[in-house]
Order: structure tokens, then sequence, then C-alpha cells
């Protein structure tokens, strides 16, 4: 039994301990937020809190994520990460949106330790985030976006969920 | 869901016969359908242009006065679930808050693409051939709603408007969802009036995305994400050289790893299914596969180009002929002679591909993909599975990127998919999963090409002549799109942008070669374009250097009889600070480009070290898409365009050696990153003419504005893409 900590929850997993933490969030736990683009920490989609640092999820195994405190795309919470989301959401930074669980874990990590980043602390943190719709001119500007001056935005449609269901 | 069959559901395009017969035969079914079902008539018709409006096909309107847009277009990031309901939003006068948007179940009769006579989603079309039919479909809609409360008011329907999703008439006022049953009785006008344009409210405004929320909170939209009890993951080990097929294999200790459930050959290889996709891929990796290469590709790039270049050397098949080109330059003072190499290029969306498939009691499947070519994908699946068309439901779901790689004319990988399901025959779900390397090895690239031009001018200055040969594969022999696509033994893919370039050139010869290989080709972000637009325009800015002209002007002297080219030109060029002289080390090019008919300007900046280190530092981007749906997405189409032709021109090629593709992932195809990303600055031309498409028409220009850029600044030609810095140092 593997024991993770997930967003504050405990579950005790049956797998493989050499399972990538990725494959584990998506195929063990539902939490497909997470992305798949590489595998082999080239692209940043992965992108999750352990411990509160941005890591890459497909090059983490199991068993070295026990004990540990896990949080996803769908679990972060407090006032960087509501901020971030807004402003992304505000400067309509998706395209695609494969990349942006992964992009915005990573502006959430660099805005917690660096409230006004400069370009190249920017530069540092998220250049290891793939984006093929290339929407890296608003990636960049979401995380200029000072935080005191946006408020989570009005969200439309958001309860959208085209999860089709039997 | 909706609840939607039909018979209509051949593989091959509505041609205009048919479409004549489908018009006389077509009867629409009456019902306004404002609440859960969409009541058609099982009959085999399809949808043109020329139908009356179609509110009950494109428009849900629901009790709680949710109003949700039918999107037949698949939504990979270019915002076109966002424009299609801008459109009806716009025609009802709907608050944007009620607005909601859902994908179109597979049903060609409905919900093909006017452009092509099949669902699908391609050719920057979406805004394009949706634009009239759901306007008059939101016109249509309004109407009945207009009706439903004059008669339930008593008023004359003249007397009622709506206001944000509120129809008003004197002190009367009721929310859409108050109407629903009672309009859905009502007939449909045959005849609507859409909104005159003053009268628009989204159109041309800033709308909110749809898809911003649950993008950015990581909810499940795409297939990626798609999860059912016991569904097994397939993995499935491809040939190593295109062309070539399983001799044998020994999946012993394949299935002696922990979670997989079965091997199975395919005619396109060997899967692996496993209760998960860490098993999975762990069974693969033990898959021994004996491999049969005898009709396989086995040339390396250097061979391939070097073959291509043999060919360029000799006529082609014309593809466009205007005055005497070779009688023209053989008088020519100057000549400008260069063999450009493009390289096969891999489309490498953030999502790999993927879909998952399940056999259903009752016979039928059922598809959960970002779906791309809806008609041609079921086609294939029902053939290989021995079903009708309408017995494969195909659930289209957000795509995480394409570039054109989820449309295939063959559906390649749903077709893998359904052998594998065919083969396996099991009740449980499979999701086939692509992995990076699969992506980047499996073929359906840009094509590679060698374009050699030579174009000369005379004592006077003036281009005399131009002669283009290109050389590379075609995608469409073969294909429900070879009547359209290929004319007179011409693939018109392989030519554009070229054969069709807009100059006041008086001797013009554009030459085709049709190359072969087993090497799957396909079309990438703007087609031909992709090539032909740095090939066109760093000749032209070639020749006008040569000419002693500025390379702006000549252009605007050759496009004199072309106003929307000098438009996105002068727009460009006067954003941009055109001709401002910049410091040493610095550049400053221009470039110009109609795909999709769409046109497209770009000024882009570079600096450029001692060492030939380059750094695009802006692009400033003019474009004229006709009337602009919604600007902020045009905005970011041409960012994200800009970025995607930027990284291919930088760095990405996926080159052969011995016939194996020599990228893996991401380190050796390595995509833009934020740090090579430019400042990028959009204008859009206002306009009045019916929109165009934007989703490709921002990648041609940037490769030659930037490789035109490189020589103002250091007086040296990049010709082929990938650029070759290294020409910068040598002398």
């Amino acid at each position: 039994m593997i024991n993770l900590s997930i967003n504050g929850v405990s579950h005790a997993v049956d797998i493989d301990p050499e399972m990538p933490l990725l494959w584990a969030l998506r195929d063990h736990l539902g939490l497909t937020g997470t992305k798949f683009g590489c595998g082999a920490a080239l692209c940043g989609a992965c992108t999750v809190h352990l411990d509160g640092e941005p890591v890459r999820s497909c090059q983490i195994q199991v068993r070295d994520a026990q004990d540990r405190d896990v949080t996803t795309i769908e679990g972060v919470d407090g006032k960087v990460a509501k901020v971030v989301q807004a402003v992304w959401q505000k400067l309509q930074v998706v395209q695609c949106g494969f990349c942006q669980s992964g992009q915005i874990m990573s502006a959430i990590g660099l805005l917690s330790q660096i409230p006004k980043p400069a370009d190249e602390d920017i530069d540092r943190a998220m250049d290891g985030n793939v984006c093929r719709c290339a929407t890296y001119v608003r990636i960049r500007a979401g995380c200029m976006k000072p935080p005191k001056n946006s408020r989570e935005g009005k969200s439309y449609a958001g309860h959208q969920d085209l999860r089709v269901k039997d | 869901m909706l609840d939607i069959k039909t018979s209509a559901s051949k593989i091959e395009p509505a041609s205009p016969a048919r479409r004549n017969f489908l018009k006389s035969s077509a009867v629409v079914s009456g019902a306004l359908v404002l609440a859960a079902y969409v009541p058609l008539i099982r009959k085999a018709y399809a949808l043109t242009a020329n139908d009356p409006p179609q509110p009950n096909v494109f428009i849900r309107i629901a009790p709680d006065n949710t109003v949700t847009v039918i999107v037949k277009h698949l939504d990979k990031g270019q915002g076109i679930a966002t424009g299609l309901t801008t459109i009806i939003a716009d025609e009802l006068d709907a608050d944007w808050s009620q607005m909601r948007s859902e994908f179109a179940p597979a049903n060609v009769a409905l919900y093909n693409n006017l452009a092509f006579g099949i669902q699908g989603t391609g050719g920057s079309s979406g805004i394009a051939n949706s634009w009239m039919q759901l306007r008059e479909a939101g016109a249509a809609a309004r109407a009945m709603l207009i009706e439903a409360a004059a008669q339930t008011w008593n008023v004359p329907a003249s007397s009622v408007h709506i206001e944000k999703g509120i129809l008003i008439s004197g002190d009367h006022r009721a929310p859409f969802g108050e109407m629903a049953v009672k309009a859905a009785a009502l007939p449909v006008p045959a005849h609507v009036t859409p909104k005159d344009p003053k009268d628009w409210i989204y159109i041309g405004k800033f709308v909110p995305r749809l898809d911003s929320y649950m993008k950015t909170t990581g909810k499940p939209v795409f297939a990626m994400d798609h999860q059912q009890p016991g569904m097994l993951t397939a993995l499935l080990q491809r040939p190593p050289r295109f062309g070539g097929t399983v001799k044998s294999f020994d999946a012993t200790q394949a299935k002696a790893i922990k979670g997989v459930v079965d091997v199975i050959q395919i005619p396109t290889g060997v899967a692996v299914l496993a209760a998960d996709t860490w098993s999975a891929m762990k069974g693969r990796k033990a898959l021994k596969v004996e491999w049969d290469d005898q009709k396989a590709e086995t040339r390396s790039s250097a061979q391939i180009y070097a073959d291509y270049s043999k060919l360029a050397a000799t006529p082609g098949t014309p593809a466009k002929t205007k005055g005497d080109a070779a009688k023209a330059l053989a008088g020519a003072v100057k000549i400008i002679e260069a063999e450009y190499r493009f390289p096969y290029l891999a489309h490498a969306p953030m999502e790999p591909l993927n879909a998952t498939m399940q056999l259903k009691p009752d016979g039928s499947a059922e598809i959960w993909a970002g779906s791309q070519f809806q008609t041609i994908e079921q086609a294939t699946a029902a053939k290989i599975l021995g079903l009708k068309p309408e017995q494969v439901a195909i659930n289209t779901l957000w795509a995480g990127g394409s570039f054109g790689r989820r449309a295939t004319p063959s559906a390649d990988y749903i077709a893998e998919l359904a052998m594998i399901v065919k083969t396996a025959n099991r009740k449980e779900p499979i999701h086939l999963v692509w992995t990076r390397e699969d992506d980047l090895s499996g073929g359906y690239y840009r094509p590679a090409t060698v374009h050699r031009i030579r174009a000369g001018l005379d004592a006077k200055g003036n281009i005399a002549g131009w002669e283009s040969r290109i050389v590379n594969q075609s995608f469409m022999y073969g294909t429900p799109f070879e009547p359209f696509m290929v004319k007179n033994d011409v693939d018109a893919t392989a030519v554009e942008g070229a054969a069709d370039m807009p100059y006041a050139i008086d001797n013009l010869s554009v030459e085709w070669h049709r190359a072969q290989s087993p090497v799957t080709t396909l079309w990438w972000r703007s087609v031909g374009h992709s090539h032909t637009a740095q090939a066109v325009e760093t000749m032209i800015d070639a020749l006008a250097v040569a000419a002693n002209k500025d390379p702006l002007a000549l252009r605007l002297e050759l496009l004199k009889d072309e106003p929307r080219y000098i438009a996105v030109l002068k727009l460009a060029a006067e954003k941009a600070g055109y001709g401002e002289k910049l410091p040493a080390g610095q550049g400053r090019g221009i470039a110009v480009h109609e795909s999709f008919k769409t046109y497209v300007a770009m000024v882009a900046d570079v600096s450029v070290s001692k060492d030939g280190a380059v750094k695009v530092d802006r692009i400033v981007a003019a474009v004229d898409c006709g009337i602009p749906v919604n600007p902020d997405v045009i905005k970011a189409q041409i960012e994200g365009g800009a970025g995607y032709a930027l990284g291919a021109a930088l760095r990405n090629q996926i080159t052969l050696k011995d016939g194996i593709v020599e990228q893996a992932n991401f380190d050796t195809y390595e995509p833009l990153r934020l740090t090579d990303m430019p400042k990028v600055e959009v204008y859009i031309v206002p306009s009045t003419e019916d929109p165009t498409g934007i989703g490709e028409p921002g990648v041609p220009p940037v490769a030659p504005a930037v490789s035109n850029a490189i020589f103002a600044a250091t007086g040296k030609r990049l010709w082929s893409l990938p650029w070759d810095f290294g020409e910068l140092r040598r002398a």
C-alpha cells in the first residue's frame, strides 16, 4: 500500500511503488487536472506542488511522495492561487488549455515566493512549462499582474462540465 | 444528451448534384426545440447554405433560461465554441451569462461544415461557414420567442423587444425560459433577417471565453480525462519505419507485467491492453516485436532532400503559367536563385492523441475523442467494426490542440482504436493513448519540401520573370478530398501561396513534382502556406534589395490592385515604425500573406549578436479577417500563431536516419518556450466583409518577416527552415 496525502486527503492505494505520481493521480485517484504532456519533465504539464514546491509529477515515484503534501490544480487554495486563476481568466490566457494546469501551478509557486516578479524571475519559473498554443504573451502578463489590483473575476459558464455520463 | 440519429452518413462530401437533390427534398422539422430533445426526421438530407433557418438544430433554450448553442466544430483552443455562441447570443440579445455551448453529435446531415459537405473542422472555416447559418438560426429563434411572448401577452409582436435575455413589451417582462415551451410549438419562420450590424452587442466586442474557467481549474474536459469504470488503457507499438509491418512478436514478458490484461496484433502494430497507463507503458516496453521493412522508407533525410533537389532541376507539372517565364528570365539582367528546404514537421499538440471506444450490448459503438473529422471517423470506425455509421456515436470533447493533427483523411488513430476494440472484443471501454514519443515519431507530418526559385529583374529594375518548382508529397490523393483539392494533377495544398501569389508579375511559372514516400504527411497549421510564404516573401524581399527598392514599397507597387493587402501592409508598417533607423546588430523585416481569405502583414524586429545568436524582439501584426467576431480571440490566434510558427522556424525538424525518426521527445524537438517568445502586437483592420479564417493565417508571415529582418541586420539570407544561424557566423 502506498499512502498519499493529496489536497489534504489521505489515500491508501495499492499500486506499483515506482509508478509516477502523475499516473497515480490520474488513473487511480481520478484527479485528471494534472496533465500528461511528455512524461520526461520537458513540458511541465504535470506540475503539482510537493510540500508547496512546484515539481514534475511524471518524475516523482509514488513511494517518494508518501507522507508529503501533494497539491494538484483541483486542490489549490489560498489568496495567490485564487488571484492567479482569476487573472488567467481575465486575461483570457487559455487557448486549448491542456498545459494551463501546469502553467498555473508554476505561476502560483512563483508568486508565492516572489509576489512582484521581474522578467528574469518569470523566465526562471515558467520557461519549463511548454504551451504549444504559445500563449506566452499572456502567461507573462498574468505573472506580472500585481495581485492586489485584481479580484476574482466573474466566471461565466463556469459549471460547464462536458464529461459524458452514462 | 441529444438523441440524434440519421441515416445520412456517407463519407463523400455532398456533391452539387446531391446538394440540389437534398435542397428540393429537404423537409425540416418545424418544432423549435427549446427543452431537451431535437426531434429529427430520419431522412437522408444534409443542410446546405441555402436551407431555411435551423434554430432547433443549433439552439436549445431551457426553462432555467440557459441558452445552449450546439457547436458543430471541434474547439481545440481556437475559440470556436465562444465564437459560434457569440453569433447566437447577439441575434437573441441574450445575456452572456446565460450562454452555454455543447459539442454536436456526429451527424453529417445536420452538422456538416458547409465548406466541406462533411462534419469536420479545418481550413480555418469554422466562423466563415457558420456565419449566416447561425445568424439565421438565431434570428428565427428570436422571432419565435417574440411571437410566443406576443401571443401570451396579447400584444403585437412588433411591440416586443429583447434586452439582455428578457422579453419586454410595455409592462410585460419574461425571461426566455418562460416562453420556451410555447415558442417550441410555433412554426419556424421560412425567412428571417438577421440583425443590422449597428445593433450588434457582442460581435466585434469583448466577450469572456466559455472555456476559461474550466481550463483554469483543472476540470476534466479533454478526451484524455475521460474515465469509465473498468476502462482499459491501450498503447500501440508501431513500426519504427514508415511502411513497416509486424513480422512476429513475443508477448511473454509483456503479459507478465502486473496490470497487463492482453497483447494483440492489429494490422498496424501490436497493442498492449492494461488496467492503467503505467502498466501499459511497462508492458509495451517489455514487448518484443520483429518488423518487416521490405516496403518501408529506409532513406535518410539528406538522401530525401537530394532526391527532391534532383527533381527540382527538372520541369514539373504546371500549377500556374502566366506569360513566358523562361524567355523573360533569359533576357533578365539580374537573376536570383535559391533552393529552399523545409523539413517534415510534427504538430505536437499538448494533448497527445487519444480516444476511448466502447462496444455496447446492443452492438453499437461509442467514441469519446477530440474529434475533428466526425463524419470520416464515424464512417471509418463503422467500417472496421462492421457497423453502419449511425451505429457509431461520437462524443466530441474539447481538444488539447491539434494544428491539423486530429484531422486525418484516414482517421488514423480512431482506425487504430477501432481495430484494437474489434480484435480485443471486450466489454470494457478501451482508451488508446499515444505517448509524446509516439506522437513525434508517428508521422502525419507537414511534408518535407524543396522549393527552387529563379527570379530576375529587367534593365529597369522590374521583375522580369519568376520560376518556382516545388517538390513534396501529397496527402490528398486517394482521400475523399482528392476531387476537390487535386486539379490537373496538381495538389492545390502543395503549391498554395505560390501558384496563387498576388504580385503583379507578368511572367510566372509555378510547377510541382509529386514525391513519393511511405512517410505519412498531413496539413500542418496553414498547410502549404507554411512553406510557400517563406519562399515567396523572402524572394520578393531579395528582389527589392537587388532593384534598390524598399521592400515595403515594392510590395505596395506590385499589389496596387489589392486593397486588402495594402491595408494590412500599411497598418503593420505604421504601427511598427517601419523605416526608422535601427542600431547596428538590429534589423526589421516585413512580410505579407493571405491564407484562408484572411490577410496578415507582419513586421519583425530582431537582434543579432556577433556570434550569430538571433533574438526575435517584437512582431507587429495587422490582420484583415473580415468582420471580427471576437477581437480578443483573433488577437490570441495571431499571438499564438506567431509563437507556433517561430518555434518551428527556430529549431524544429523531423529527420530520418535510415528511415527511423531521430527525434523522440521535447528535448530533441523542442517547442518554443516562454523565453523565446517576442512581444506581439496585433491590430485588426475594420471590415464589413463576411468573416474569414483566423486559426491558421497568423502562421505564414512569421518566418519570412523574421528572415527579412535577419537580412536587414546581417546582410545574409537564410532561405531554408529551420534557420541555420551557423550561416551567420560563416563568411
